[in-house]
């Protein structure tokens, strides 16, 4: 109680003639709906939340640190490990970033398959999200169908690169790995099935009664506040901004493909749920206009064997299943970057909950979190 | 020597001794095995297997959990109040025990015929909750209170609902006493729920809340309050609490199975070409061994596949000696109750399992806006249903 007051700064405003009342309670770092170790503390008048304040750092490794004293080449497998959910959008980020200092650009073949696997990834990243967060709301099914769909993209990646979480599927200037025989038909069987999953998952939740009560009108954030706090990805969407960087700032080969960005109007967590399960259904439709016109060539561009950038300062960025991913890199012409900064989606759309669970009860915490779609890797790194 | 006479007299005064003793002696393994086929069940519906490991199909599973818990360290947290902490889980457990004493299990089985035994189950479930509360409370934590906080909140509620469905089947039989309800029904030839479909509703809604299983779990809510009431306590007091719960949803079931779905009453009694149902129990256990034998060959360890075989004759044995005339009139009443049971519990889980969690103050909501309002305006379309009869039909 005592570690808890003094972490809670009161807000002059909260104070009411009923203090007394009031119960701090701590929840996370260990606690089941967290997401990993994210500390909420909260400050309760009976089960309604009057304050909170995120305390994190459990899982804090210095990525960014590490990065200056790894070659460009070296720190390409750390980035895998902010983001475990969404490996394959940190390892596309970093590697675009770097060839942009080096002014090189990946070949067409490497960009479809890049693409091909981000955005399967982002199908993962989302899959993960709904299980959890579905479970969180008191759903306990929806987790193993997921992960049932889940495990058939784990297991595409292990086709390809060995590796099923933390892939390092990219490198800088292309691909190290040709696709495995096999690939696009695995890819495409995989498109078709999923459709039909994702419609089964929609049975399951969104007419729902208790899922609308749960989710509808929770966790509204408004689009104004949304662009204060600098919150991004599907959160953005779901309060009715269309902004989505495949399109806003294109990247890769995204310009060639055909897809809609799924918008809320609300802000609610209903919204941010519809915006999700839409995505995955575009990435399905990206991926397999992706497939159909991937074309031949070398999937590595030249580069030099010791990759030692310009003097020089970029920032490239992306849109991972959960925000805008960022990476500021400056480099001295070294073998090892100046700086590496990154600009998490989950650490910057975390700042939003206090004002998303303002005056919600202890239940909607759980859902708001879950909501955000956070992975403590990367809001620590 | 006493004569047989006396043996007889000796038996029926000893009958409620026996069939007590056997329920405390056994019910514990028993409730260990609704967690068994809860987990089954949820594995089933969630494309797993669920626990395979300890013996065939995991069916050593419970013993091997029970014995865990009782050999498990006995933690005391420092700032708890001890005596409360240490007496508030056997309250539920002796309350829902209790409450077994007037479920009758056939028309010759049962501990009791109380003249108000559904009020005494009400009463006793209702003590039951005093166990959650205190529990929460002499935790001294903030988790365990709020969970304590949602649980008395939660049953006050959702107890008037109950009782106004009770109410309303109770009117249709006319009498308090389990076994006259059962008797009544099979006089009427009709099962209850036929006469109160809302009643039922009402009840199964309210009796999910008041053993506080999803979608109203709210007092353990996993993802909300970690464990609930019962976050500070672990090892035996735990599994008492464990016990308590399934013992509870046990009760509220044949509660359900008494009132709407005729006890210990096959499907239509008193049709006699309907007769041959009676061998249902003897078909059903045979048919259950024949799948053990089954599974007996494709297990893949030696000892798996005696045990299974063993289980399964041993069913086969069984379902065979149900068979006989002169047994069957003494299986097929608690067969019949225990098979309704199950079906309601089972019911309970994929309840569980397919819904999401109400949140409190909806679940507050629905209590108070929906199901009493409707179990009151069901309670008097039923009375002036009975008065109408009354005056015209029998009148005639």
């Amino acid at each position: 109680m005592t570690e808890a007051e003094t972490v809670y700064r009161p807000h002059p405003e909260d104070h009411t003639f009923l203090d007394s009342n009031e119960i701090v309670i701590n929840m996370g770092p260990q606690h089941p709906s967290t997401h990993g170790v994210l500390r909420v503390v909260l400050r309760l008048d009976g089960e309604k939340i009057i304050g909170s304040e995120c305390v994190i750092g459990y899982l804090h490794r210095g990525v960014e640190k590490i990065a200056e004293n790894r070659t460009y080449v070296q720190f390409n497998p750390y980035v895998d490990r902010m983001d475990y959910a969404a490996a394959v959008s940190n390892s596309l980020g970093y590697c675009e970033a770097i060839e942009k200092i080096m002014s090189v650009v990946a070949p067409p073949r490497a960009q479809y398959v890049r693409v091909i696997l981000t955005e399967l990834n982002r199908i993962a990243s989302h899959l993960l999200w709904l299980g959890t967060h579905a479970l969180d709301i008191g759903a306990l099914t929806p987790l193993f169908y997921c992960f049932r769909e889940r495990e058939e993209i784990l297991k595409i990646f292990e086709n390809y690169c060995g590796a099923r979480l933390t892939t390092h599927s990219f490198r800088i200037g292309g691909l190290q790995y040709e696709t495995y025989d096999g690939f696009e038909k695995q890819v495409n069987v995989f498109c078709d099935d999923f459709l039909h999953k994702v419609d089964e998952y929609e049975t399951l939740l969104t007419g729902n009664r208790i899922w609308l009560q749960r989710t509808k009108g929770i966790g509204v954030i408004s689009a104004e506040d949304c662009i204060q706090y600098g919150v991004t990805g599907p959160v953005l969407r779901g309060s009715g901004v269309k902004w989505d960087i495949r399109k806003a700032m294109p990247y890769c080969c995204y310009p060639d493909f055909e897809f809609d960005i799924p918008t809320g109007q609300n802000g609610d967590t209903f919204d941010r749920y519809i915006v999700r399960m839409e995505e995955m259904r575009q990435a399905v439709r990206i991926i397999k206009q992706a497939v159909a016109k991937i074309p031949d060539g070398p999937i590595m561009a030249k580069i030099p064997k010791v990759i030692k950038p310009p003097v020089g300062e970029i920032y490239h960025s992306i849109e991972a299943p959960k925000g805008e991913l960022g990476y500021l890199v400056v480099s001295d012409n070294s073998t090892q970057p100046y700086r590496v900064r990154v600009r998490p989606p989950s650490f910057v759309n975390l700042s939003a909950l206090d004002i998303m669970i303002r005056g919600h009860l202890v239940a909607d915490v759980v859902a708001v979190i879950g909501t955000i779609d956070i992975v403590l890797g990367e809001v620590d790194r | 020597m006493p004569s047989t006479a006396q043996i007889l007299d000796w038996l029926t005064i000893a009958k409620p001794y026996i069939i007590m003793g056997l329920v405390v002696a056994v019910w514990p393994l028993v409730s260990g095995y609704i967690v068994l086929m809860e987990r089954k069940v949820m594995a089933d519906m969630q494309v797993r297997l669920g626990p395979m490991r300890v013996g065939p199909h995991g069916l050593l599973q419970p013993i091997a959990d029970a014995l865990k818990l009782l050999i498990k360290e006995d933690i005391i947290p420092a700032r708890v109040d001890k005596w409360v902490f240490w007496f508030a889980p056997v309250i539920p457990v002796l309350t829902a025990l209790t409450a077994f004493a007037v479920l009758p299990f056939s028309q010759r089985y049962f501990v009791a015929e109380l003249n108000v035994g559904v009020i005494f189950i009400l009463a006793m479930t209702s003590i039951g909750v005093l166990g959650i509360m205190l529990g929460g409370w002499a935790s001294n934590s903030s988790y365990p209170l709020l969970g304590a906080l949602r649980s008395t909140a939660q049953l006050v509620s959702y107890e008037v609902a109950m009782g106004f469905a009770v109410v309303a089947a109770v009117m249709v039989a006319g009498s308090l006493d389990m076994v006259n309800i059962v008797k009544h029904q099979q006089a009427s030839g009709v099962w209850f729920i036929f006469y109160q479909p809302i009643g039922f509703f009402i009840y199964l809604v309210a009796a999910m809340a008041e053993t506080n299983r999803a979608p109203f779990d709210m007092p353990e809510a996993e993802s909300e309050l970690v464990a609930g009431f019962m976050t500070e306590y672990s090892g035996f007091r735990w599994a008492l609490y464990f016990l308590a719960e399934y013992s509870n949803i046990f009760v509220v079931c044949s509660i359900a199975t008494t009132l709407f779905f005729g006890g210990w009453l096959r499907p239509f009694p008193n049709v006699a070409w309907l007769n041959f149902l009676d061998w249902a129990p003897a078909v059903m256990l045979v048919g259950v061994g024949a799948g053990c034998l089954y599974l007996a060959g494709k297990q893949l360890s030696a000892a798996n596949k005696i045990g299974m075989g063993v289980l399964g004759a041993a069913i086969i044995a069984v379902g065979l000696a149900f068979g006989v005339p002169m047994v069957i009139d003494y299986v097929s009443g608690p067969f019949w109750f225990l098979f309704k049971v199950a079906v309601m519990i089972y019911m309970f889980m994929w309840a569980r399992f397919t819904f999401p969690r109400y949140r409190y103050d909806q679940l507050m909501q629905l209590g108070w806006k929906w199901m009493i309002p409707l179990g009151m305006a069901n309670l008097l379309v039923t009375g002036v249903l009975i008065l109408v009869k009354m005056q015209y039909w029998s009148a005639k």
